[in-house]
């Protein structure tokens, strides 16, 4: 709750320029659920167990990867027209 | 051993809080371009350090399969991540797809780990993870087929839709209410994913192109209530953490594109989109509009002092952002301020407009808010329109009949000229006629964006040398 609260309190303060790479990351931070199915694939405990958190982590790190690297090409781009041009 | 998996356990604590808090400092540094890079190298050390902790686990004995699916996650995740700028809003939509794919397989695993002793409170919050995380499922895959266009774009309704939608919904919330009553009946559990993933697929058939943002924005928003659903589950407070923020960010930015574009945000919850009727189209007169070649469009431009652009999906669509930007410096070049007028809504995702415009190199302080820029438009000399219409539309502002009256819009009907660049006369994705193209001071420019951009800008540079 006390996240949720954080969460409302920073992103309000984001300016429109940035929603998309914003959300982009926010994918990326979401996909922290990895963890959960490293731990079910690791701990193996049935067949159905594995084989579903195999295909979560892959999942997940398709998200952690690509979400941060389109992120970062994004915010990249950004340039203000002021330290260019004098 | 005991004090080493104690010790072992604390490591994992420590690197979870740390990983905490630089996730909400990452957060943080993304509210300005300045410090944004920050922002993701935060981001991307707190998941580093949170997944390094979680392989100290002391249940885990196999570590092989891991590192399979590290990599072909990593494998599948960069071309993902070099998609073109474009694609971004279905790469987004597909990440959604991807995040509620993993957070309903886990919650599915978990439930037959622990099924039939399964607490109420625990099946409380895995009925909503798997519920929220099955339809964002189905329903980011279809968003993501219909903004690459597999689908078709234009939304479907038929009638008694909503309250197909509603009491599949009502149905799955039942049987997760059965559930916690009754954990032992797994045979139901099956049905609870299934009719949220039915769900999914129909919420989105009614969406058109137009309400893309919003959608977007509130799977968004799904997605991470799911994954703190999943915290709470797996008993991960990292993860309450980063599924709170991303289910609040997704929640604000729907809030912002609904507000943006007039719709109740309940209307937005209940997935009521697209409810927008071509009534419009009825009324259409013999109406006379003025049109007027690139020559013509590039004397005007050359002789104005403020130029203020209004790019919309139609730009997106014709990838015309980089000759956009060769317009913007031969315009530049000649002493014409030039400013782009960004409407929140314009593009199909929040903040599109702005990605393609930056990918294009025009510098991000010459993108202005439409609360900005509003008030300067009576000043403007030429508002030069590409490939936006209902962010445009006077209708909204005067026209209580019109559907998206109250929707508020661009004034670019006060700008002294206005030059329209649109392929045809037919009407936007709404269905809904704009006034603005039969204005006396409005000239439509006919033709491809990024064609007709080009000719413009070759007019110029022509006329210099």
């Amino acid at each position: 709750m006390l996240a949720a609260f954080i969460g409302f309190e920073v992103i309000r303060r984001v300016s429109p320029l940035l929603h998309t790479p914003l959300m982009s990351l926010t994918n990326a931070l979401d996909a922290i659920a990895v963890v959960g199915a490293i731990v079910l694939v690791g701990e193996h405990k049935s067949t159905l167990s594995f084989v579903f958190g195999f295909l979560a982590v892959v999942a997940a790190t398709s998200n952690v990867v690509g979400g941060f690297l389109i992120t970062d090409r994004m915010l990249k781009m950004f340039k203000s027209s002021r330290p260019t041009k004098p | 051993m005991n004090t080493d998996l104690a010790g072992n356990q604390q490591i994992i604590e420590i690197t979870y809080l740390i990983a905490s808090v630089l996730f909400i400092l990452s957060l943080k540094w993304m509210s300005s371009p300045a410090t944004a890079q920050r922002g993701v190298r935060a981001g991307e050390i707190g998941m580093v350090l949170a997944i390094a902790g979680t392989l100290l686990h002391h249940g885990i004995v196999d570590y092989k399969w891991i590192a399979i699916a590290l990599v072909l996650g990593s494998g599948i995740g960069i071309p993902l991540g070099m998609v073109h700028m474009t694609a971004v809003p279905q790469r987004t939509a597909l990440s959604h797809a991807f995040g509620a794919f993993c957070v309903t397989l886990v919650g599915t695993a978990e439930f037959y780990l622990r099924t039939p002793n399964v607490p109420r409170f625990m099946m409380a919050v895995l009925s909503m993870e798997v519920i929220l995380g099955s339809l964002t499922f189905t329903g980011s895959l279809m968003a993501a087929g219909k903004l690459q266009e597999i689908l078709p774009q234009r939304p479907l309704t038929y009638k008694g839709q909503n309250f197909v939608n509603l009491s599949l919904l009502a149905a799955s919330v039942a049987i997760a209410v059965y559930l916690v009553i009754n954990p032992g009946a797994h045979q139901l559990f099956p049905v609870m994913i299934a009719v949220p993933l039915l769900f999914g697929v129909l919420m989105i058939v009614p969406i058109g192109g137009a309400d893309m943002p919003t959608v977007i924005s509130l799977l968004n928003s799904y997605a991470g209530l799911s994954a703190a659903a999943m915290g709470f589950v797996v008993d991960s407070k990292l993860l309450i953490i980063a599924g709170a923020l991303d289910g609040s960010s997704g929640l604000i930015l729907s809030i912002i594109m609904s507000k943006a574009m007039n719709r109740s945000f309940t209307n937005v919850l209940f997935g009521a989109f697209g409810q927008v009727q071509p009534s419009a189209v009825a009324g259409l007169e013999e109406k006379t509009v003025r049109s007027a070649t690139p020559e013509e469009a590039a004397g005007i431009l050359a002789a104005a002092n403020k130029v203020v652009i209004v790019p919309g999906y139609g730009m997106a669509v014709a990838q015309a952002q980089h000759k956009v930007r060769e317009l913007y410096d031969a315009l530049t070049k000649r002493g014409v301020e030039v400013r782009f007028a960004i409407h929140p809504v314009a593009g199909r995702m929040p903040g599109h407009m702005n990605v393609l415009l930056a990918e294009a190199d025009i510098p991000y302080d010459r993108l202005i808010e439409m609360d900005d820029i509003n008030g300067d438009f009576p000043q403007t000399d030429v508002a030069l329109v590409i490939g936006a219409n209902d962010v445009t539309n006077p209708a909204a502002r005067t026209d209580t009949g019109s559907p998206i009256f109250g929707m508020p819009i661009l004034d670019v009907d006060k700008a002294r000229t206005v030059m329209v660049i649109k392929r045809s006369m037919s009407p936007g994705f709404a269905g809904i006629d704009n006034p603005l193209y039969y204005l006396d001071k409005t000239l439509m420019l006919f033709g491809d964006a990024k064609a007709f951009v080009n000719s413009i800008v070759h007019e110029l540079s022509g006329n210099t040398h």
